[in-house]
């Protein structure tokens, strides 16, 4: 990877932050007013002053806006009102559980993704591909709320086998991660599916098979790896969805992560939570982003020497 | 087993043999073939693809398989090394390798004979080979799964039968990926991959139909060079008859899925006895002067497997055709070792 490539990405990276800082800025002050959402309506407007020049939102907003951004550039997110505390530090003791939450969803979408795609791509035609098909079509119109509160009846209520909401076993993290992962996993099954039945028909294939190479070889070290690509990418895009998905399935499932952080944070105005909250999701974005670039050179040789050459 | 190019007197009873190194008849006396087809017929269930299809290649030798495109050459081929794919199958007939019936074995076993005893060089080599592996791992493949080395030794061998196909600078090519080398190289790496397990059969399907002349040249001259060494067989499929020239023993002319003609290249080349055959001597550029300096082509088009018409298949387009040709002609033997399917066989002006 050439110095000019990585400093494109990383331009382009901070970039991104930047525009995802000042829109969410933007859009909170246009929200309506955090003191008077958070103060009982009875309270006296001079108590309401104080709170608005404590805070600083009695300033005009270009120098908020500026406070605000230099604030970031020295570390400082500003202060939780509603925790009187920094607003990182409110977020970053949610993030383990969301991790976890994410990770195990994401672990889930590969294992049944890449096997469900694959199976349906080498039954091609079969029941099976048929069946693995129509339940990737489920599990992608399907929106996550509506799966995690059908889980919740036919598990938690009726079965009563998992618990509905919380954390704290790994009983606790069944429904909420497969309820998050299920439309993931459809989409990178229907994408492993279609890039395999094409890399299958290549001539490279036909040579493996005229080499001997057993069967799992040559799926496992030869159509897998060229049909990586297309995966690959889909699920680098799909991991703003994961995010969002987590948003809403920690509001279904209580779970107390960084996306139910948000939302209470949304509704109670904490301009600092929210801004934070948005500064991270936007900087993983960005992370994952880089990262599925350097695993395409690594998956495929073409691509890395390309750049080299353009670059050159 | 001794290599066929070993002078095998008195083994033969056929005495105009003896003007052939190669000959045919004399090869297959003197020991088992490599490969036989017998009545060979692939297709699906709607079309015949290769009718009755019958030929052997004795060790050492090579047969080169010609005919237009579609006439069934590749198919018989793969259908040789078991690599036929649905809805495409063998029909019909026997195909033995090594003295065991292929039709018999389980894909397990085919498996292990591919690539270790039988090995196939494909058309369009860069394709061919897999774009996101480095070539000597390509090559160092077969022997790990066949022979067992460590992936080391296997690398280490990658390299010689790199440098031995011909590759300048062995070590760096051989960690190079498939689209940073040539055409022509990538040839060369199949040509190693194919040679790695010292196979008693090599199969080549148009080979060199996607390179330049010059490096088509090299290439042959070093397949020819390597049979030599090695004593293996080959069959080689070619629609270039300067190609079929350059390096068969035999030639097996197929028309619309049957073999026509078989013969030494001696045979075919100076007594084409097939109509077909005549006319594909007649469309090559050295027989201008025949033609009165006009190229030769053969009238009409090869029919399509799903509208043969009955009997022979080259009637529509023959100039000899008459109500016989209605029947389908066997294979039958003409001079010593050639044979033709035709009721008319021979040089008629």
């Amino acid at each position: 990877m050439s110095p000019q490539f990585v400093l494109t990405k990383l331009f382009r990276a901070i970039l991104t932050l930047f525009l995802a800082v000042t829109f969410v800025f933007v859009v909170l002050r246009m929200s309506g007013d955090p003191v008077a959402q958070m103060l009982p309506d009875d309270v006296p407007a001079a108590v309401i002053t104080q709170y608005r020049e404590m805070w600083g939102l009695d300033r005009p907003l270009p120098e908020q806006y500026l406070r605000y951004v230099s604030g970031i550039l020295s570390g400082n997110l500003g202060f939780s009102f509603r925790d009187d505390r920094p607003a990182l530090d409110v977020v970053l003791e949610r993030v383990p559980l969301t991790l976890e939450l994410g990770l195990t969803a994401l672990l889930l979408t590969l294992a049944l993704g890449l096997g469900a795609g694959t199976l349906a791509a080498l039954k091609r035609g079969s029941g099976t591909d048929h069946v693995t098909m129509a339940f990737t079509i489920l599990g992608h119109s399907m929106p996550n709320f509506f799966l995690g509160i059908l889980l919740i009846l036919l598990f938690a209520m009726t079965w009563r086998v998992l618990p509905s909401s919380g954390t704290g076993s790994v009983k606790h993290l069944i429904m909420p991660a497969v309820t998050l992962g299920t439309s993931y996993a459809a989409t990178v099954a229907r994408f492993t599916r279609s890039s395999l039945l094409e890399v299958l028909h290549q001539p490279f294939m036909r040579t493996a098979r005229a080499k001997g190479v057993p069967f799992r070889r040559r799926l496992m070290s030869h159509a897998l790896p060229n049909a990586g690509i297309p995966i690959v990418t889909v699920i680098g895009l799909r991991i703003g969805a994961l995010i969002g998905g987590a948003v809403v399935v920690e509001s279904v499932f209580a779970w107390p992560g960084v996306g139910q952080l948000l939302v209470n944070a949304v509704a109670f105005r904490d301009l600092a939570v929210v801004q934070t909250v948005v500064l991270l999701i936007a900087f993983t974005m960005v992370a994952v982003n880089f990262l599925v670039d350097i695993l395409y050179g690594w998956l495929d040789p073409r691509i890395g020497s390309a750049r080299r050459e353009v670059s050159a | 087993m001794m290599p066929s190019f070993v002078p095998t007197s008195g083994a033969g009873s056929a005495g105009a043999s003896t003007v052939l190194p190669f000959g045919a008849d004399r090869a297959a006396d003197a020991m088992p073939p490599v490969l036989s087809l017998e009545g060979l017929t692939v297709g699906s269930d709607a079309v015949d693809l290769v009718i009755d299809a019958s030929l052997t290649v004795a060790p050492g030798e090579t047969l080169c398989l010609v005919g237009e495109s579609g006439c069934g050459k590749s198919l018989t081929c793969l259908a040789a090394m078991g690599l036929l794919a649905e809805p495409v199958r063998r029909k019909a007939g026997r195909i033995r390798f090594l003295g065991r019936d292929l039709g018999e074995l389980d894909e397990r076993d085919l498996r292990q004979m591919r690539g270790r005893d039988m090995t196939m060089i494909f058309q369009d080599p860069v394709a061919s080979l897999n774009p996101v592996q480095r070539v000597g791992w390509q090559v160092a493949e077969a022997l790990v799964i066949h022979e067992g080395l460590s992936s080391k030794v296997a690398a280490r061998r990658a390299v010689e039968l790199v440098d031995k196909v011909g590759i300048a600078d062995p070590e760096a090519r051989a960690g190079a990926f498939p689209h940073q080398l040539s055409g022509g190289m990538c040839q060369r790496v199949m040509i190693a991959m194919a040679l790695a397990c010292r196979p008693r059969l090599i199969v080549s399907d148009e080979a060199t139909t996607a390179l330049d002349v010059t490096t088509q040249a090299q290439i042959l001259t070093l397949m020819r060079r390597l049979q030599e060494e090695t004593g293996t067989a080959m069959i080689f499929v070619t629609h270039d008859l300067s190609v079929v020239a350059e390096i068969a023993d035999r030639v097996a002319v197929m028309y619309s899925g049957r073999i026509v003609e078989t013969g030494s290249v001696d045979d075919i080349f100076d007594h084409p006895s097939h109509p077909y055959t005549q006319g594909l001597m007649d469309c090559r550029l050295h027989a201008l002067s025949a033609t009165d300096g006009r190229l030769a082509a053969i009238g009409g088009t090869v029919p399509r497997p799903s509208a043969r018409p009955l009997g022979c298949a080259f009637r529509t387009r023959c100039p000899r055709a008459s109500q016989r040709c209605a029947i389908t002609p066997d294979l039958r033997p003409i001079g010593s070792s050639q044979r033709v399917a035709c009721h008319f066989p021979g040089r008629a002006q």
